[in-house]
């Protein structure tokens, strides 16, 4: 029985040396090597057309606040994470309850009105996108503190919203990094 | 459009992707392991590690193999991490912990993917590529070669030999998962998924780390392993960018255990058997997604409903594209998350526990699931005979006391692994420290991380923090236990079917390809796992949910 055991595990060792080459090296290269066609190779290296990853921008002047907002983030960034809390967790009720205070009272609208996505951290910590409602519940206020018109920034928001894809997959979002992006670019052209 | 009816199209869609692939991917898995014919590369293999393909194997050495295999790919696994400071690109990630490093070794070669560790903090490529991606592929390997030998135990007559590990082994490897990873992987990156060998990448200013995620991330999938090569998993967006990426990492993880069920039927020499047994898989799996569904959308806890069941969840997936993930990676053995299961609904997440300690047939892991089906089908059969008083018969084959001792073998390790393990853990003063929740969602937290253990899957109520020794031993020990034990049992049956004899049937043998069997083996699967885990089941996601 050892015996067999011991010969088996033998052939194992050459077996696992000559699949660690083919599952280790030569896969993942050739699927690297792939990666490099021009048109693949910037969503590869993480640099999409636009940003997939995104840290909530911190304003300079908490009162005049020109930036749309990412979900909370409880990650250790820049690694990834979420809170794990449950949903009968008084702890998490609590920093709900926090968050959408804070958040009311940024947006100067009742505590009622803050949608859910905005009060809740998400899975990875890095989510770059919103729901289309807490888009629209920023736009008031950075339509004020910009300067831009309101029509200006809703366009703005709309160019970043994607629907659902195919018209059913997922759920429609807006990506916050190339929002404010648009915003800034728009802010700096207005002002020159 | 509304949610509810966007959310039934993606099922649809999905449903009508597996469909199509069942047929010609079952077909070409049965040719695959029935073929007398090597490819080249395949013979190049066998002559550099000394094996002479055209030779049978007993079942003791072919589970010699399965157990020699899997123990040098434990150790090379674990010196991997321990040495990583020598390797190349590892991004002066230190020399993994021992406790850290045994408990990963255990749960990638057992296709368990459990981790106790942040992967971007804690491994560089060469652990990643020539450590886990390697793993992914052959756990996922040696579950279909063991599932294999089950139905050839069927199909075979008089005969001790029920084939050659290695040329399963080579040819799962060869035909299967590198060519189809390989095109996954393709249409992966297509979709926007990262495959780098920097370290990180600055977007908008920040420093994110990269990986080479699509090669790993496509047999991740595809091998139901589900072992994330970032800490968020399939919630990251560089893992998982869009809800089209989603949809097909959750396809991925569905299409070989459900086109086995084609394979069984076609080397069987019937097609309705397996088309039974797939009827009982998919309707598993329709009814953890309605409960898991209908749970998710009408939260009962105070912090849940203030929160809208968003914690936990990404915006680009919302509630819908998450359950349909989660019931899948759990009814697989993948284990791979796009949310945190922690963050669900007491009912929901009551769910996904439920799926795991059905024993992981909905529709189950990467050949784990055909062959832990078979096993309780065998279950069923032997309870259609008691209450007929003839002996059992499934497949031409007679279930006698070896047979059915190795059925029972096979599907009590799990119950007695999870209730220990989860029992000894809360009986222990530390555990309490270590549980992110309180009252009865923190003893879901222990029952699960031993339900994930001992099934293989390796998701986990994440919260709870797993990283003390007596956590990393024994949930090691729990996924060994849950994975070798079964297999051993299920050879051990090969062997004992190969040596019968074909019975002829008469028209009293219970017809096992009719729905009525269907509904027979479904309700031994509910049967079984409700009154092992009803108690516990009560104590932890019950309770909360009716709180």
């Amino acid at each position: 029985m050892f015996t067999t055991l011991r010969r088996q595990a033998g052939t194992g060792l050459a077996v696992l040396i000559v699949f660690t080459v083919l599952c280790g090296l030569v896969y993942p290269l050739l699927v690297w090597g792939v990666s490099r066609i021009p048109g693949l190779s910037a969503t590869a290296e993480g640099q999409g057309p636009v940003p997939v990853v995104a840290v909530d921008p911190v304003a300079a002047d908490a009162a005049a606040d020109p930036y749309f907002h990412t979900r909370p983030s409880v990650a250790s960034l820049p690694a990834s994470g979420g809170s794990n809390k449950a949903q009968d967790s008084v702890d998490l009720l609590t920093v709900v309850s926090q968050r959408r205070a804070l958040i009311a009272q940024r947006e100067d609208v009742a505590p009622a009105a803050v949608p859910a996505d905005a009060v809740a951290a998400s899975a990875s910590g890095l989510d770059p996108d919103i729901s289309p409602g807490y888009a629209a519940l920023q736009t008031v206020r950075v339509v004020r503190v910009t300067g831009l018109s309101e029509n200006r920034v809703q366009q703005l928001v709309a160019d970043a919203t994607d629907g659902r894809i195919l018209g059913f997959l997922g759920e429609p979002t807006v990506n916050v990094p190339e929002l404010n992006a648009a915003i800034a670019a728009a802010t700096t052209s207005r002002q020159e | 459009m509304n949610d509810t009816l966007a959310g039934l199209l993606q099922v649809a869609l999905l449903l009508v992707l597996l469909a199509a692939c069942r047929a010609p991917l079952g077909d070409w898995m049965a040719t695959v392991f029935t073929t007398q014919r090597h490819w080249r590369v395949e013979a190049l293999i066998y002559r550099v590690v000394r094996v002479d393909p055209s030779s049978g194997q007993r079942w003791p050495v072919y589970a010699a193999g399965v157990l020699g295999f899997s123990f040098v790919s434990i150790v090379l696994l674990y010196l991997l991490q321990r040495l990583q400071p020598l390797l190349p690109a590892s991004f002066d990630r230190g020399s993994v912990g021992p406790a850290t490093a045994f408990n990963t070794a255990i749960s990638f070669v057992t296709n368990t993917n459990w981790q106790s560790y942040v992967p971007e903090q804690t491994l560089g490529n060469t652990v990643q590529m020539a450590g886990l991606t390697v793993q992914n592929v052959l756990s996922a390997a040696v579950g279909i070669a063991v599932a294999v030998a089950l139905v050839r135990g069927f199909v075979a007559s008089n005969t001790d030999r029920i084939g050659n590990f290695w040329v399963d082994l080579t040819r799962a490897v060869v035909r299967i998962m590198l060519p189809f990873a390989f095109v996954a992987a393709v249409l992966l990156l297509v979709m926007g998924v990262t495959m780098s060998l920097r370290s990180g990448a600055d977007v908008g200013g920040t420093t994110f780390p990269l990986a080479p995620t699509a090669s790993q991330e496509a047999v991740k999938q595809l091998g139901t392993n589900g072992g994330g090569i970032f800490n968020a998993n399939s919630a990251h967006p560089f893992e998982n960018p869009n809800a089209l990426s989603n949809l097909f990492e959750i396809f991925l993880m569905l299409v070989i255990p459900v086109s086995l069920t084609r394979t069984f039927g076609t080397m069987v020499g019937n097609r309705r058997q397996g088309s039974v047994l797939l009827a009982v898989m998919g309707g598993l799996w329709a009814i953890m997604l309605t409960l898991a569904w209908l749970a998710e959308t009408h939260p009962t806890g105070a912090a849940g409903i203030a929160a809208g069941a968003m914690e936990g969840k990404e915006t680009r997936f919302g509630i819908p594209s998450s359950i349909l993930f989660g019931v899948s990676t759990t009814g697989t053995s993948t284990g791979a998350v796009n949310s945190l299961h922690d963050s669900w609904s007491g009912g929901a997440g009551g769910v996904t526990l439920l799926d795991m300690l059905l024993g992981e047939v909905a529709p189950g892991g990467v050949g784990a699931g055909l062959y832990g089906l078979l096993v309780l089908a065998i279950i069923a059969v032997f309870l259609a005979g008691l209450m007929v008083g003839r002996t059992p018969e499934y497949l031409g084959k007679k279930l006698g006391r070896r047979e059915v001792t190795a059925a029972a073998v096979s599907i009590l390790v799990m119950p007695t692994v999870v209730l220990v393990g989860a029992g000894l853990a809360i009986a222990l003063p530390g555990t309490l420290d270590a549980l992110n929740n309180d009252s009865a969602h923190g003893f879901s937290e222990v029952l699960y991380a031993y339900a994930s253990a001992a099934n293989n899957n390796g998701s986990a109520f994440a919260g709870m923090t797993v990283t003390s020794d007596f956590f990393q031993s024994t949930l090691g020990i729990a996924m060994l236990l849950g994975r070798f034990v079964p297999i051993l049992a299920v050879l051990a049956l090969a062997g004992s079917l190969a040596r019968q004899r074909r019975v002829e049937t008469d028209p009293g043998t219970l017809a096992t390809d009719k729905p009525l069997f269907g509904v027979l083996v479904a309700g031994t699967v509910v049967l079984v796992a409700a009154l092992t885990f009803f108690p516990a089941l009560a104590l932890g996601p019950i309770a909360e949910a009716l709180a």
